[in-house]
């Protein structure tokens, strides 16, 4: 059904709900390589997954720091040549620089052209603007 | 870039706020020393404040230093729509210090990673205010004779009162039993509870407020119950009078005890308290003169030894 890819990356064990989140944060509408997109498919960790393949896109520290946000544990795969040259599951960074939005309105951040800058709490999944001092759950945030 | 601002004093070492406080107790004994002669401190108020304003200009007169700024945003560029960040750097070109009030969460933090000249926060919204906080640890230093292992009472407006959040983290390296006295819809939020629970700092709730709750207070800290925080406006009814210091509540406290308020005051402490040994708001009040000289100074790098050697001269 679908080819192997030759370089690209695959972003596996997205939770079903978050596909279309995960679509439209990379802007794969815009694309003009190949993409895949399948929803639903069986997995054994999780029942039912969804995937994205995409071809010749390697992602920045800054997508994947996104990506990490919009969902954890999500699996991504490089591949050059055909082969896979990294593996990894993506864990949120400690830091979150210009990546998401302060919830705060009377934040500087949300009053100046400036950076975000949040310090990521991981077992509360929680994350604390370094300026206004506000802390909001990472399931609710705003990308920026 | 760093550089020695002021943003917040929460997590002064001991010995550091302890440093601050000797400087503080130098300018009691003498205010006026021209250490900053030939210096400039700028004072921009984004949010009009008189009296923290007067309070950091003397303290800046009476170091001998030259005044610059604005107490009226309307009357500057930001105004027309200029950045926080152009302000800065603008006065960062004139003066030695920046002393600002803002009126957003977060501003005093981001003015110094904008700039190499030293920022003091004055205010940033609801968020902190360190010089009042370097005031009140002051008072109640100079009337106790110590931080260690007090009895602090907190009375009114605990949802959002910053004096009293920034006071709370500030205490909890010495020791303090808390009670937090305050109507259900302003009770201390969530996370200063939590946060004492963390730091095994001891806390009492109550919505009592009379002659036999107080007697084991060292400070009580009041602070204005203010209409437009309520919701419900019957709610506000019912309870506006119940958190109304007065005279007569006093006759069972201990003789340390004294009251402090961060002012202005509307009716929470009746007038017949200001005769009272316990009243303290008003020196309070002055105490922030000397907090303020000390804050300037360290900011600058002038040292205790400094301030003291020009006491001698």
């Amino acid at each position: 059904m679908v080819a192997a890819l030759e370089n690209g990356s695959v972003i596996d064990h997205i939770p079903t709900d978050k596909l279309f989140t995960i679509v439209q944060l990379l802007q794969l509408d815009k694309f003009k390589n190949e993409v895949i997109i399948a929803n639903n498919l069986d997995s054994k960790v999780m029942q039912k997954k969804g995937l994205v393949k995409i071809s010749e896109k390697f992602f920045t520290e800054d997508e994947i720091s996104q990506l990490a946000v919009v969902c954890p544990k999500i699996k991504l795969t490089v591949i050059r040549n055909y082969k896979v040259v990294e593996k990894r599951e993506i864990n949120l960074p400690e830091t979150l620089i210009n990546i998401v939005k302060c919830a705060n309105p009377v934040c500087i951040t949300n009053n100046e052209p400036m950076r975000t800058y949040f310090n990521i709490h991981n077992a509360t999944r929680t994350a604390k603007c370094r300026y206004c001092g506000k802390e909001q759950s990472l399931d609710n945030i705003k990308l920026k | 870039m760093e550089n020695k601002s002021i943003v917040s004093i929460a997590n002064y070492t001991k010995e550091k706020i302890q440093y601050l406080l000797d400087m503080a107790t130098e300018f009691e004994a003498n205010p006026n020393r021209k250490l900053l002669e030939g210096k400039v401190v700028a004072t921009l108020f984004f949010e009009p404040s008189t009296r923290t304003r007067l309070s950091f200009e003397t303290a800046a007169n009476r170091l001998g230093a030259r005044v610059i700024g604005f107490s009226d945003p309307k009357a500057t560029s930001s105004s027309k729509g200029e950045t926080l960040k152009d302000t800065i750097k603008m006065v960062s070109n004139y003066a030695d210090v920046i002393i600002m009030r803002h009126y957003l969460e977060g501003a005093a933090q981001y003015a110094s990673e904008v700039t190499n000249v030293p920022i003091i926060n004055a205010g940033d919204g609801s968020n902190l205010h360190p010089s009042q906080t370097m005031l009140d640890l002051y008072s109640i230093y100079k009337t106790q004779g110590t931080l260690e292992n007090l009895n602090i009472y907190m009375v009114g407006d605990l949802k959002y009162g910053r004096t009293i959040h920034s006071l709370l983290m500030s205490m909890q390296k010495y020791n303090p039993t808390f009670t937090f006295i305050a109507p259900k819809e302003l009770e201390m939020p969530e996370e200063y509870k939590l946060y004492c629970k963390e730091n095994n700092v001891k806390y009492i709730e109550r919505q009592d407020f009379d002659e036999d709750t107080i007697t084991d207070c060292d400070i009580l800290y009041m602070t204005r119950v203010q209409r437009e925080r309520f919701s419900d406006l019957m709610e506000y009814e019912r309870v506006k009078n119940a958190y109304i210091l007065k005279a007569n509540m006093l006759g069972k406290c201990k003789p340390n005890m004294k009251i402090l308020h961060p002012l202005p005051r509307v009716n929470e402490i009746e007038y017949d308290v200001d005769d009272s040994i316990h009243a303290y708001y008003f020196q309070q009040a002055q105490n922030g003169l000397y907090a303020r000289e000390a804050l300037i100074c360290d900011v600058l790098g002038i040292t205790l030894e400094d301030i003291k050697k020009y006491g001698t001269k």
